[in-house]
C-alpha cells in the first residue's frame, strides 16, 4: 500500500519524487529493532486518540436517543431511526453537495490539466517558477480569497456587467447567490489540489514515448489520448479525489457566494451541532456523508484501475 | 499561426495561472481602499489608513494573534512527531506497515467536516463540552497537520541517495555524527517545507476549528463572523501580508536551492 502517490506535498516544489513502494521487501538499510517503533509511537498515538477514537464517538453519537441534549446527556438506545430521519430531512443538501463537488472536480480537471501540462512540457526553465506561482495565491487565507470572489462576482461588478452586455445574463441576472458562483468558488479554491498531483504524474512521463507516438504517425490528438492521458491516470485519480472530497464537505463557498438555496451538507452538519444542538442527527449525517464518500472512492479507484493509490 | 499552435497550451496554462491571481489582485487593491460605507464594498479611494491602523478593530488583532499562536504551536508539535514517524517509515523495519500507512493517509482523505464533527463528538462525550477552546483547537490542528508532515518528509527522505551517508560512515563518523552532519541537513528542506505547510494549514483552517472552538475566535472565524455584516478593509491587509510572506519564503527557498545545486554541480 503506497499512500504518498495521491498527496503531493503542497509546500514542496519537487513533487516529482516517486513514492517508495512500501510492500516490497524492505530495501537494504532498513533497520530492525525497537527504535522504529519508538519513533512511530507518539505520532501514531496522536492519530489513534484524536482521529480513530473520535470516529467511534461519532458513530456512537449518531445512535444516541434523540430525546437527550448536550447538557443533560444522551442515552444510548441504538436509535437507527436517526439515519432515516436525517436522510428524509436533508437529502437535498446531501445530493446537492455531491453534485456541486462533482462539477467543481470536472472543471478543476480541465483547468488543472492544461496548467499542469503546460508546466510539465512547455515551461522549460520556468518550470519551478510556475509551480511556485501555482501554490502562492493559496497561502492567502481561504476565507479572504472567497470574499474576494464575492466582490468580483458582485451584482454591479465588472463580470456581471460584461455578461449582461453580452446577453449571457439577463438585465437583472446575477451570479452571486446562484449555483454558478458556488461551483466557481469551489473550482477556484481546490484547483492546486488538482494541479500538483497531475503535474507529478505528467512530469514523470518519458518524453520519448510521446515522440515515438508521433514518429509512428499518430497525430497530436491521438498521441495524447493513447500515450499521455493513460500515463497520467494516477495523477488524474489522485487529483480528482483530492478535489472532490474537500469540495463536497466544504460549506464556506456555498455560504459566502450562494444563498440558502445552495446550502451544502457541511453547513447542515455544522448548524445541527452548534445551533440546534441536535448531536445525534448531526452525527448520523456526518457518518452518512463519510460512508457515501468512501463508497464512491472505492468504486472509482477500482474502475480506474489504480488501486495501488490507496 | 504556427507559433500560436505551438504555444497554445503554454498560453492557456498561463491564462489559468493569471486566473488564480485575480482574487489576490483584488485583495491587494482593497487593502488600500477607502470605502464609502462598510456594507457597499467597492473601490472608492486610495488610502494607507488600513495599513497604518491594522488593529482598528481590536478583536481582529486578538483573533489574528491567537491564530499565529495556534499555528506556531501546532507546527512545532506536528513537525517533530511527523518527522520522527517519517524516519521510522523510510529507515526502519516494523510490523503493521500497511495499517500505519492507512492511518496516516486517512486524515488527509476525510472531509474536514467529518474530522471536525468526530472530534467534537469525542470532546463532548468525554465531558469537555465546556472546555472547548484554545487547547481543543490545538489538538485538532496537530492531528490534521501530522499526516501532511509525514508525507512531505517521507518524500524527501525516500528520494535521498544514501551514498553520502555511507561515505561518512566509511570515514569513521559515528552514527550520531552521520545523522546530524549528513542526514539531517539533507532532509532539512523537506522538514522546513512540512513546517510551512503545517503552519498554513493550521492558520487557514475554518471548518474543523469552528466546530471545536467553543467561544474562542481565530482569524478565519473572525472573517466568517464579519462577512455577514461588512468586512473591515484591514482583513485585506492581513491577506496581502500573508501573500507577501509566503511569496518571499517560497521564492527565497527556490533561490537558495538553486544556488546550492549550482554549487554542487
Amino acid at each position: 500500500m503506497t499512500s504518498t502517490a495521491g498527496v503531493a506535498p503542497l509546500a514542496e516544489t519537487d513533487v516529482t519524487q516517486p513514492s517508495a513502494p512500501d510492500d516490497v521487501p524492505p530495501p537494504s538499510g532498513r533497520k530492525r529493532g525497537r527504535i522504529g517503533y519508538l519513533l512511530l509511537l507518539p505520532g501514531l498515538a496522536w492519530l489513534a486518540v484524536f482521529f480513530v477514537v473520535p470516529f467511534y464517538s461519532l458513530l456512537a453519537t449518531s445512535l444516541f436517543d434523540p430525546s437527550g441534549s448536550d447538557t443533560r446527556g444522551y442515552d444510548m438506545t441504538y436509535h437507527v431511526a436517526n439515519y432515516w430521519n436525517v436522510l428524509q430531512d436533508y437529502w437535498q443538501p446531501l445530493l446537492r453537495s455531491l453534485w456541486y463537488g462533482a462539477l467543481a472536480t470536472a472543471f478543476c480537471l480541465v483547468l488543472g490539466y492544461v496548467l499542469a501540462y503546460a508546466i510539465a512540457f512547455k515551461a522549460g526553465r520556468w518550470k519551478n517558477l510556475m509551480l511556485v506561482l501555482v501554490i502562492a495565491p493559496f497561502f492567502t487565507s481561504f476565507l479572504v480569497r472567497t470574499l474576494s470572489w464575492k466582490l468580483i462576482l458582485a451584482d454591479d461588478g465588472f463580470v456581471v456587467n460584461t455578461l449582461q452586455f453580452l446577453h449571457v445574463l439577463g438585465d437583472d441576472g446575477r451570479l452571486l447567490a446562484t449555483p454558478v458562483a458556488v461551483v466557481a468558488g469551489l473550482t477556484y479554491n481546490f484547483l492546486p489540489f488538482m494541479v500538483l498531483p497531475l503535474f507529478a504524474s505528467l512530469d514523470k512521463i518519458d518524453g520519448r514515448l510521446i515522440e515515438a507516438a508521433s514518429d509512428l504517425y499518430a497525430n497530436p490528438v491521438v498521441g495524447f489520448f493513447k500515450v499521455t492521458w493513460p500515463l497520467s491516470l494516477p495523477g488524474v485519480v489522485s487529483g480528482t479525489l483530492l478535489t472532490f472530497i474537500p469540495s463536497v464537505g466544504d460549506y464556506i463557498n456555498a455560504q459566502l457566494l450562494g444563498s440558502p438555496n445552495q446550502r451544502m451538507v457541511g453547513s447542515v452538519i455544522q448548524s445541527l451541532f452548534t445551533d440546534a444542538n441536535d448531536y445525534p442527527a448531526a452525527g448520523a449525517l456526518s457518518v452518512i456523508l463519510m460512508a457515501i464518500i468512501v463508497a464512491m472512492v472505492l468504486v472509482y479507484v477500482r474502475r480506474a484501475g489504480t488501486e495501488e493509490l490507496l | 499561426m504556427a507559433w500560436l499552435r505551438r504555444n497554445l497550451v503554454l498560453i492557456l496554462g498561463i491564462a489559468v495561472l493569471v486566473y488564480t491571481f485575480v482574487p489576490i489582485f483584488v485583495v491587494v487593491l482593497m487593502s488600500f481602499n477607502d470605502p464609502a460605507s462598510r456594507l457597499i464594498y467597492s473601490f472608492d479611494g486610495f488610502t494607507l489608513h488600513n495599513w497604518l491602523n491594522l488593529c482598528e478593530d481590536p478583536s481582529m488583532c486578538s483573533a489574528l494573534g491567537r491564530s499565529v499562536q495556534i499555528g506556531l504551536l501546532s507546527t512545532v508539535v506536528s513537525t517533530i512527531l511527523g518527522t520522527m514517524a517519517a524516519f521510522a517509515l523510510v529507515r526502519h523495519d516494523f510490523r503493521g506497515r500497511s495499517a500505519t500507512n492507512l492511518l496516516i493517509f486517512l486524515p488527509m482523505a476525510a472531509p474536514e467536516i467529518v474530522l471536525g464533527s468526530s472530534l467534537l463528538a469525542l470532546f463532548v462525550g468525554a465531558g469537555f463540552a465546556g472546555q472547548l477552546g484554545f487547547w481543543t483547537i490545538l489538538i485538532a490542528h496537530i492531528m490534521f497537520c501530522l499526516s501532511f508532515v509525514v508525507v512531505t518528509v517521507r518524500a524527501r527522505l525516500a528520494g535521498l541517495d544514501d551514498t553520502l551517508e555511507q561515505a561518512a560512515m566509511d570515514l569513521y563518523a559515528t552514527p550520531q555524527q552521520t545523522f546530524w552532519r549528513v542526514t539531517f541537513p539533507l532532509v532539512f528542506p523537506g522538514i522546513l517545507g512540512a513546517a510551512l505547510l503545517s503552519f498554513s494549514l493550521s492558520f487557514d483552517d475554518f471548518i474543523v476549528t469552528n466546530l471545536n472552538a467553543g467561544q474562542t475566535t481565530t482569524f478565519p472565524m473572525y472573517v466568517w463572523g464579519v462577512a455577514q455584516r461588512g468586512v473591515p478593509m484591514q482583513v485585506n491587509v492581513v491577506g496581502t501580508i500573508m501573500f507577501l510572506i509566503s511569496v518571499v519564503i517560497v521564492v527565497g527557498g527556490e533561490v537558495v536551492s538553486r544556488r546550492r545545486s549550482r554549487a554542487l554541480a
